[in-house]
């Protein structure tokens, strides 16, 4: 089983944060490769709007670390074209919920070049932005819309869930000849856990069981895969063998891996920040149907967030968000 | 006004000829009473009439032959004379629930927004089983009951509106009867079955392991048969299988398909000089008792099962691209189901069993794979599959490799020819031996041995 995420008072003992192990692998980037830049909203002087990039303007100047104006469309298409132009640029949208102003050059420029002009130009930009809810920013601060750019074909959509994935993800990312998207959880930053010194790489075409299980497969991603391994512990007291299933790459999906595992176990929880109502929850639920109905034992449940913009109030933010207790109480619904 | 169709008899049944008209215009029919008698492929089966009410008018003639869903007769239902503002509104889900627990929906006080019955509302309402074959006409006249939910305008079934949008949908509230959902009222047949809620993975069970999904008590929400329920379920030992005849025929089908379009045959043939191994037969049946006595078949299927021991490389399945021997001979038995359809139990250990055993065994088999009541066990795969056609009158049977097995021994019927033997003529008991192998598994060369090897086992019949 790989790290667990959880945060800790006194990251001293060896410990790395999540936020520290994104900055780690910015830093072999820009170290390896020249042509690896960081570009967006105060990830210079101020060091990275959540602190990834702290000290990196230090260490590799302005040319590299190159704070931007606030504006998502111009600096994501300038991105788009120093990417088309042989660099390597590693872009940071602050939330996601911004990252629907420069829309237009994610989807209609980075995601289509490659299609619109016939295999000639490639688009290798990586675009990191914070999303997810948990930390009472308000509505316009905490949605999950990463299931929205799931959606696009001809982008990559990541969203790492462990201090491991984090460290390595990046890497991954930018040997990819087309635009990805990396999703980090806001409530993930500060989770701190030892990197494991045996994993070197990610897997970007494969998800990863989180833990494994017999009765009912937990399907989840990013900042919901702490929850769920937590309901699992939970539902474990109760002798019910959950099975939790990190998505990791949210596209192209690894249906194989998930559908692989509703075989075994026959019953099925989707766990997704997103709003339920066209989220990325149906689309696996869906596929889960598709791929292994003979094999259900009982209707999938999803535990998504409540159909609101994300409230500020913290028990009602707690309120609208999944939970592990929302994701026993499906567990127990589809096993009993 | 109420429609009687023709009836589905059958997966298979698209049409049917009605033979003759029990009942005339006028007459009173009653929920279950058999009304007219239809003539199917197969068989002349009665139909019951699923309203009560008033025979209006037949619509088809004796001997026409209609599609199903046809209308047959027209049936007036005393509940038509009711206005339909005066039924108490109500989902389909809940008529139906009323329905299968004879609650008169007209007696139900609606707790629901406008006076509506919910689920609830019936759950509750008691029933009463002296009035219960009246209440069906509450169902609605339109609505035959082996259509199942049918959704109308502005009405949605009750547990709709339970899923709300929050984190954590509350679930159905469970019924009180574990029961499954369907009615017990009627008698005999019905021209379909009313459905059982069962999860897919229940009903695959239920199909894999014979088991009648009605006989099963639903443990699940809304008493949903689960896998759990199927797997605990007595069934599968004592009765029959449902349908047997035409799921058999549907997976030999299937299976069949398969084979000839992935596995290259190629056909070897031998005859066998069965004089030997009758005169020892016969010599030992004179020992034993008469229910334990000997036919050829047994030292046949033996001598495959000792020449497939010999010959590893047939005894096997081909899976993954490639060959992977059995570690024991697993001899398949073919065995001709009543109605159409193949069963290939399997005999385990053929090779290590007597003669006498394997008779008993066999026996034993065949019987029980066609009353449909073979243990999981014996379907599993066999390692080689043998067919005997010898007691159908035919010399000689060339057949399809069932997958992933890789050969098949076919037996024909022993017959009395003139051989040479010794340079001599003479009349022997002969028997052709055919082997249908898969040509990526193995050679000509292979399967001859297999044939030759079975010969020269059938030549001492004491060591069998």
């Amino acid at each position: 089983m790989s790290t667990r995420t959880r945060p800790r008072a006194h990251p001293d003992d060896g410990s790395t944060t999540y936020r520290e192990a994104l900055r780690e692998a910015l830093r072999e980037a820009l170290t390896s490769d020249d042509r690896v830049f960081l570009m967006g909203e105060d990830v210079g002087r101020y060091g990275g709007c959540f602190g990834v990039s702290l000290g990196l303007l230090e260490e590799f100047g302005p040319e590299r670390i190159r704070d931007t104006p606030l504006s998502e469309s111009a600096f994501v298409g300038a991105g788009i074209g120093a990417a088309l132009a042989g660099l390597r640029p590693v872009v940071e949208i602050m939330t996601v919920n911004f990252s629907l102003l420069a829309l237009d050059q994610i989807l209609n420029n980075a995601a289509t070049l490659r299609h619109m002009s016939g295999g000639q130009l490639g688009v290798p930009l990586v675009i990191r932005m914070t999303t997810g809810a948990g930390r009472q920013l308000a509505a316009q601060h905490s949605h999950s819309l990463e299931g929205w750019y799931a959606h696009i074909p001809g982008l990559r959509v990541l969203a790492p869930a462990t201090i491991d994935d984090a460290r390595h993800v990046l890497s991954a990312a930018l040997v990819d000849p087309d635009p990805v998207l990396l999703f980090e959880h806001g409530s993930l930053y500060n989770a701190a856990g030892i990197l494991d010194p045996s994993v070197r790489s990610v897997d970007l075409d494969r998800a990863a069981v989180r833990r494994e299980g017999t009765d009912v497969t937990v399907v989840a991603y990013g900042g919901c895969v702490s929850k769920a391994l937590e309901a699992a512990e939970e539902l474990a007291g109760e002798g019910i063998s959950a099975e939790v299933v990190d998505l990791r790459t949210l596209r192209p999906l690894d249906d194989a891996t998930f559908v692989g595992s509703v075989r075994r176990t026959h019953r099925a929880v989707v766990v997704d920040e997103g709003w339920r109502s066209g989220s990325l929850s149906a689309e696996i639920e869906s596929r889960i149907c598709e791929q292994a109905f003979f094999e259900l034992d009982a209707p999938v449940e999803r535990v998504c967030s409540a159909e609101v913009p994300i409230p500020y109030a913290r028990r009602l933010e707690e309120a609208a968000l999944p939970q592990p207790a929302g994701i026993v109480a499906a567990a127990r619904r589809v096993v009993s | 006004m109420a429609e009687f169709t023709m009836p589905s008899l059958g997966a298979d049944m698209d049409e049917g000829t009605l033979s003759q008209w029990l009942v005339h215009p006028g007459d009173q029919v009653a929920r279950g009473d058999v009304v007219a008698v239809v003539e199917t492929a197969k068989s002349a089966i009665e139909v019951e009439c699923f309203h009560s009410g008033t025979v209006d008018a037949l619509l088809v003639d004796e001997g026409v032959t209609v599609p199903v869903g046809t209308p047959l007769a027209r049936i007036g239902t005393s509940a038509e004379s009711r206005p339909t503002t005066d039924r108490p509104p109500s989902t389909p889900l809940v008529r139906r629930l009323a329905q299968d627990r004879h609650v008169d929906l007209a007696a139900v006080h609606g707790s629901g927004p406008g006076g509506r019955i919910t689920r609830a509302d019936v759950e509750h309402a008691e029933p009463e089983p002296a009035r219960a074959p009246e209440h069906d006409k509450t169902a609605g006249p339109s609505q035959p009951i082996h259509t199942g939910i049918r959704r109308q305008p502005g009405t949605e079934p009750a547990r709709r509106k339970r899923s709300g949008s929050g984190a954590e949908a509350k679930p159905a509230p469970p019924t009180r009867s574990t029961k499954p959902v369907r009615s017990d009222d009627s008698t005999g047949e019905r021209p379909a079955p009313p459905r059982v809620k069962s999860s897919p993975l229940a009903r695959r069970l239920a199909t894999e392991l014979g088991v009648d999904l009605a006989e099963v008590t639903g443990t699940g929400r809304g008493g949903t048969v689960r896998a759990e329920d199927v797997r605990s379920a007595p069934a599968a030992e004592g009765a029959p299988r449902p349908a047997v005849p035409d799921m058999a025929r549907a997976a030999t089908a299937r299976l069949m398909s398969r084979s000839k379009r992935e596995i290259p045959h190629f056909y070897l043939s031998t005859t066998v000089d069965m004089a030997a191994a009758l005169e020892w037969m016969h010599a030992r049946n004179r020992e034993l008792p008469l229910s334990a006595r000997l036919v050829p078949a047994a030292l046949l299927f033996k001598a495959v099962a000792l020449a497939a021991r010999q010959v590893p490389k047939l005894n096997g399945h081909w899976a993954d691209d490639g060959f992977v021997p059995a570690e024991e001979v697993r001899l398949g038995i073919a065995v001709s189901l009543r109605g159409g359809g193949l069963a290939a139990p399997s005999l385990a250990h053929a090779d290590t069993l007597s003669v006498v055993e394997v008779m008993a065994a066999l026996k034993d088999l065949v019987a029980r794979a066609r009353g449909g009541r073979l243990r999981a066990s014996e379907t599993a795969d066999p390692s080689l599959t043998v067919t005997n056609l010898g007691d159908q009158g035919v010399e000689a049977v060339f057949g399809v490799v069932y997958p992933p097995q890789v050969a098949l021994v076919g037996l024909g019927r022993i017959v009395e020819r003139p051989v040479a033997v010794n340079g001599l003529l003479g009349v022997r008991p002969m028997v052709t031996a055919t082997l249908s192998a898969d040509h990526r598994a193995a050679d000509g060369a292979t399967g001859a041995r297999l044939l030759t090897a079975m010969d020269r086992l059938l030549q001492q019949p004491e060591d069998l």
